[in-house]
């Protein structure tokens, strides 16, 4: 690793200000940044540790009904705490090893964006909103393909708000060395519709399926989506498998998710 | 009932107590007041022409202390590969130079072609990637059959050609062989990758040298399953620092499967590097180090043709193999496609007729060494693949046509046609245990509860025999080996008579330690707890080949026996001067001498107290002391076989496999420790299960390694597997070793992945797929195409 | 250099670290407890597990600076004062569940973190409980057999051995 400085301010503003400084990174749970820093691929000067920030943790149920979850709360603090969407709690709850879920959090993995992450399928497949230091995003602006989103420099993820649905559930294929999902499909059936989200399949990153939503909108079971699929082109193709693979899973998956949520 | 601590006994290990409390002593536990920190710059190319290295500016860094390159190691020796092979023509073997850092050229990536030593690790990493290194990007050699065909260029310019050999085994069954399948009434052939592996021994390498310029000594801390092996290269061949003068020790070692056999050169940087700056180096491989330069495994492409008469009757085996041995020969590089593997070609059958022609070919990847199994896994795989096939293709149960064929128990000793003598076996006992723990009996049943649940199950058969406890020294120095292959044992008995065993071959996870310290209590019938192991230290024991090839039991406990029998029988001596008695009439028995026919007897600590306060000693009959060696070389391999099943459950949807049962029959001679010999198959199977389903390093056409972490080298863990059904209670004992052992360690490894990919092809042919084969490993996107075509 | 205090196994530790120490650096350099072992850089192996503030965590990906104050406990601190194993400690032991040794802290320190939040694993809630901790040389099948048997459950009949 470069060497760097490292802070562990107590409060939102004192992060901000401290990530004004340059080549400033924000170090979340750390389970990606490290081993990222360990393979100098980055050169901070400065890692401002969000950990002690006790106003970005938690789960809490918003006057509307939806889930508020403190852009610092570690995925196993999101699986124990937000038994009020339980596909998002069993996502949670599936995400990387029990260490990882202890020291990882749901903002760094949003702000990280990696498209093999299970995070981003729910938060799109939820409609969520993701506030930050400066503003609310819609979680339709937020992704911005591979590695990449709405943040601006020095802008934090402080909380993000989950609209509870119906019924939903997250169906997860995992690539077998990382166990990153291969491709994962998050399906979750609100009042006004069905959303349907895939990640881990597209070289653009987390996307929605909209082929499936509508005929889910219209007839809410597996055998809704027989003969529907996805297009291999576009997909990622690596050594786990060709786009082909990832598409053909990804209708796997979002009928087991429809059949797992039904 | 076997006694306590005494052979037979599952005595709970020794060694783990320091292992579970965090008190094991790793090379990189170690730490010595001044040390220094290597950093190695290693190619991110797979092959390059190095025009310029450029140190100054790294030299120039915060607590640089000195950069070395190739330039500095020119006229030092090369490290040479430890068997000389001769092609079918009668030509040597092609020999190129293993420099100790990457000179002229790069050949893989990762080939490290600078090292800096400095105060701190993270100033050397700083240092190292100062280095200006100016390397012309060649064609990568990295297809088999292209590096055959020189079409990208030579790995070594040197020797003109990528074809290390041209190998047959036997040659003079060549002929016979064509013939026998030309006329056969049936042949199966299959072409056939045997994938390759990265051994991810959990501790990664590292090393530790110390320089004293007062007495000229150098003492290695190294990460070695051989450390006197280790010594000897360094010795003889590559630093020419003489063995009296080298300490080498092997403390504590997180695992090795074969990849720490190998002299690798950042252990002689390190050595270099203390003298030139008389303070001690340290070196420690990150995991990424690991995947791109630890000695991998397998990679072997073959053709093999099993021909049979309609009955099943075998009558002839032909293979064509390639083996890729990347891009520097290691130690054991040219003996694993050849002899460890070629010869075993017949399996456990009577086939009468074996031909077997490897090709080993330089690449621009990792080299490869052996890995557990090392040849041998990959013959049994060829064999019991196209085995399965053919039975496939006759319409024979898998298990009926190897019964068929088995060598039967009066056929013993039985000279195979690849030049092999079993001398021992029972391969019906070993299918009929198989059948009753894998309840095969009652498959149909489980196989239907599986279709309802929309799964498609399969059951997959096979057989193995290994060659072990490597090796006899004449028979493998007229097959080319450059050293013996024995071991040795020091049996020092102490004043108080407890006793210091020093072992040549080392233990990193074999639990040696408990295990010969019952041999030799059973020999003297006292309590283990009096005996101490020794191993891994160079100074301290007399000489050892190292713990490969299921070796350690056989052939350096064997030692350990014929040391303990001196002791006995000087032990005997000065028991009967000490009762005034013929030593004739000395009986031993529970650690107590007596003299026959009366009540005078001896306890063991008095004769051990004695030998050491001689005042009336008959000092030309008796000397003091009592401490023994003794080195052992076997008279023959020894040859474990079993009969493995396993059954799979294929996912019709996804391709995914999930190994449901794995049943092991195994015939390992007698066994000292159940508990660890147990623990030996389970930690193999995983192993073998994880070659056929998960493991495979990948290169791509630039002789990149994609699968360089463990973010896509897939590691079993432990939800990628089941408990293991095994046994090991059908026991020929080894007819030629003073303890009947015939070595456990590989068995694994060896006999498990055909039967993974026979379960697999198993259940989509049940399920009415015409898939004959699929590849290893059967990743769930491999078995998904399969099922597609 | 900025300094770090935290509570290592029941007793104050402090040291002077950079910001980029680890963890497990401080641990194993600093104030030489060389159980925690590192045997990988990407997060995956579990050898370096150690409970912060009694959650199980890979000390190999946390920074020095951010366990300030925290209770760390590492595989020293398993056995008691007296030298007796911990129940998994000695569950590891009885049932052969290691071999080299080298993953054996991470596993130790992983299992007692189950434990504590599920004192009667199932064979498949222990292997799902593992899935960031490797092994090579056990094929897990004496693992997973010592932490159902440290829980308490009999585990003579797993298998046919």
């Amino acid at each position: 690793m470069y060497a760097f400085d490292i802070e562990r301010p107590a409060t939102i503003a004192d992060a901000i200000k401290a990530l004004s400084a340059e080549e400033a990174l924000a170090l979340a749970g750390g389970q990606t940044l490290i081993p990222t820093l360990k393979q100098r691929l980055a050169a901070p000067s400065r890692l401002v540790s969000l950990s002690a920030i006790s106003e970005m943790q938690g789960v809490c149920r918003a006057d509307d009904g939806s889930l508020c979850i403190g852009a610092g709360t570690t995925h196993a603090e999101v699986a124990g705490g937000a038994g009020a969407y339980p596909a998002l709690a069993a996502l949670a709850a599936n995400i990387g090893d029990p260490a990882v879920r202890n020291r990882g959090t749901i903002g760094g993995s949003l702000a990280n964006n990696d498209p093999s992450a299970c995070y981003p399928a729910a938060v799109l497949g939820s409609g969520a909103l993701i506030i930050t230091s400066t503003r609310e995003i819609a979680a339709e602006d937020f992704f911005d393909g591979m590695f990449a989103t709405a943040l601006e420099e020095g802008e934090l993820i402080t909380e993000i708000r989950f609209p509870v649905p119906e019924m939903a559930a997250y169906m997860k294929f995992e690539q077998p060395a990382s166990r990153f999902a291969l491709v994962g499909a998050f399906v979750a059936k609100y009042a006004d519709g069905v959303r349907v989200a895939i990640t881990g399949a597209s070289e653009e990153g987390v996307f929605r399926w909209s082929g499936a939503e509508d005929a889910l909108g219209a007839d809410f079971s597996a055998a809704a989506l027989d003969g529907l699929s996805l297009e291999g082109a576009g997909m990622i193709t690596d050594l786990h498998g060709s786009g082909d693979y990832r598409a053909h899973l990804a209708a796997v998956m979002t009928k087991r998710a429809v059949a797992a949520a039904g | 009932m076997p006694k306590d601590g005494g052979i037979g006994a599952s005595s709970k290990r020794r060694e783990d107590v320091r292992f579970l409390t965090g008190t094991g002593n790793y090379t990189d536990d170690i730490n010595m007041h001044g040390q220094a920190h290597a950093v190695f710059a290693r190619s991110n190319v797979a092959h390059g022409r190095i025009k310029s290295i450029d140190t100054s500016a790294a030299e120039a860094m915060e607590g640089v202390l000195a950069v070395f390159t190739g330039e500095d190691f020119a006229e030092v020796g090369g490290n040479p590969a430890g068997w000389y092979i001769e092609s079918r023509d009668g030509t040597a073997m092609k020999e190129p130079k293993r420099p100790v850092l990457a000179h002229g050229k790069v050949r893989h990536v990762g080939d490290a072609y600078a090292a800096v030593i400095a105060g701190t690790r993270e100033q050397a990493e700083a240092a190292a990637e100062a280095i200006e290194a100016d390397i012309e990007d060649l064609p990568a050699v990295v297809n088999m059959d292209r590096a055959l065909d020189g079409a990208d260029g030579f790995v070594h310019d040197e020797i003109g050609t990528n074809e290390v050999f041209d190998w047959g085994w036997i040659e003079d069954n060549r002929a016979a062989v064509d013939e026998a399948i030309r006329t056969a009434p049936h042949v199966t052939t299959m072409e056939l990758v045997n994938n390759r592996c990265i051994p991810n021994a959990l501790e990664p390498r590292a090393s530790l040298a110390t320089y004293n310029p007062g007495s000229d000594e150098y003492t290695l801390h190294t990460t070695s399953q051989n450390p006197h092996l280790t010594r000897l290269l360094i010795s003889a061949f590559v630093l020419g620092i003489p063995e009296n003068k080298l300490t080498v020790v092997a403390p504590d070692v997180g695992g090795g499967f074969g990849s720490k056999i190998y002299h690798y050169g950042e252990e002689a940087l390190v050595l270099a590097a203390a003298k030139k700056l008389k303070r001690p180096v340290k070196w420690t491989a990150t995991r990424s180090e690991s995947f791109m330069t630890d000695a991998h495994g397998r990679d072997h492409e073959t053709r093999i043709e099993l021909a049979c008469e309609k009955d099943g009757t075998f009558i002839a085996v032909r293979t064509e193999t390639k083996a890729n041995v990347g891009a520097y020969l290691s130690n054991f590089a040219t003996v694993t496609p050849t002899f460890l593997h070629g010869t075993l070609m017949a399996g456990n059958y009577t086939v009468p007729n074996v031909y077997v022609n490897v090709k080993a070919v330089m690449t621009n990847t990792a080299p490869v060494d052996a890995y557990r199994g090392a040849g041998r896994p990959e013959a049994t795989y060829s064999l019991e693949r196209v085995i399965d096939k053919a039975a496939r293709e006759l319409g024979i149960d898998p298990i009926a046509i190897r019964r068929k064929n088995f060598v039967k128990p009066d056929q013993f000793p039985y000279t195979t046609p690849v030049a092999l003598q079993y001398d021992t076996g029972d391969y019906d006992a070993l299918m009929d245990k198989l059948e009753e723990i894998a309840e095969v009996s009652g498959f149909e049943a489980r196989r239907a509860e599986s279709e309802r649940n929309g799964k498609l199950r399969g059951l997959g058969i096979n057989s193995y025999i290994e060659a072990c406890g490597i090796a006899p020294s004449n028979l493998v120095g007229q097959l080319g080996a450059r050293v013996g292959l024995y071991d040795a044992a020091t049996v020092r008995v102490n004043a108080t008579g407890n006793l210091s065993v020093m072992v040549g071959a080392h233990s990193h996870g074999q639990g040696h330690e408990t295990a010969f310290a019952q041999v030799v209590a059973e020999m003297l019938g006292i309590d283990a707890g009096m005996i101490d192991i020794v191993h891994g230290d160079s100074s301290k024991i007399p000489f050892g080949m190292g713990t490969y090839g299921s070796r350690s039991l056989a052939v350096c406990g064997s030692a350990m026996v014929r040391a303990t029998e001196k002791v006995i029988n000087k032990a005997r001596k000065i028991a009967a001067h000490m009762m005034e008695a013929s030593e004739a009439d000395i009986e031993f028995r529970d650690g107590a001498f007596s003299v026959a026919g009366t009540d005078k007897s001896v306890a063991w600590g008095e004769v051990a107290l004695k030998a050491y306060i001689p005042h009336d000693f008959p000092l030309e009959d008796i000397e003091p002391g009592l401490e023994e060696t003794a080195f052992y070389d076997p008279a023959n391999f020894t040859y474990p076989a079993g009969a493995y099943a396993c059954e799979v459950e294929v996912d019709p949807e996804t391709g995914k496999v999930t190994v449901e049962r794995f049943a092991a029959a195994d015939d390992f001679g007698n066994v000292i420790n159940p508990m660890i010999v147990s623990g030996q198959v389970h930690g193999g199977l995983a192993q073998g299960i994880g070659q056929a389903l998960l493991e495979g390093a990948v290169y791509d056409e630039d002789g990149q390694l994609l699968s360089a972490s463990y973010m896509d080298y897939t590691m079993p863990r432990a939800d990628d597997l089941p408990f293991y059904d095994i046994d090991h209670s059908c026991q020929t004992p080894c007819t030629h070793n003073p303890l009947g052992v015939k070595g456990c360690g590989e068995a694994g490894a060896i006999g498990s992945p055909p039967a993974v990919v026979n379960a697999v092809v198993d259940a989509l042919q049940r399920a009415g797929r015409d898939v004959p084969h699929i590849d290893m490993p059967l990743t769930p996107a491999r078995v998904w195409a399969a099922m597609q075509d | 250099m900025p300094k770090v205090s935290m509570t290592v196994n029941g007793k104050p530790a402090s040291g002077e670290i950079e910001g980029r120490t680890l963890l497990v650096e401080f641990l194993r350099e600093t104030l030489g407890l060389t159980g925690t072992h590192v045997g990988c850089d990407t997060s995956q192996c579990g050898t370096c597990v150690v409970h912060v503030n009694g959650r199980d965590v890979k000390a190999c990906t946390m920074f020095a600076a951010e366990a300030e104050g925290a209770d760390v406990k590492t595989i020293e601190g398993m056995a008691a004062s007296d030298g007796a194993l911990h129940p998994v400690q000695k569950a590891f032991q009885d049932h052969h569940g290691l071999q080299c040794g080298f993953c054996t802290p991470g596993m130790v320190m992983t299992a007692a973190a189950l434990l504590e939040s599920n004192p009667s694993p199932s064979e498949s809630e222990v292997r799902e409980y593992l899935e960031g901790n490797i092994c090579r040389c056990t094929g897990y099948h004496n693992i997973v057999k010592a932490i159902m048997a440290a829980s308490g459950q009999d585990v003579s009949r797993v298998a046919a051995e």
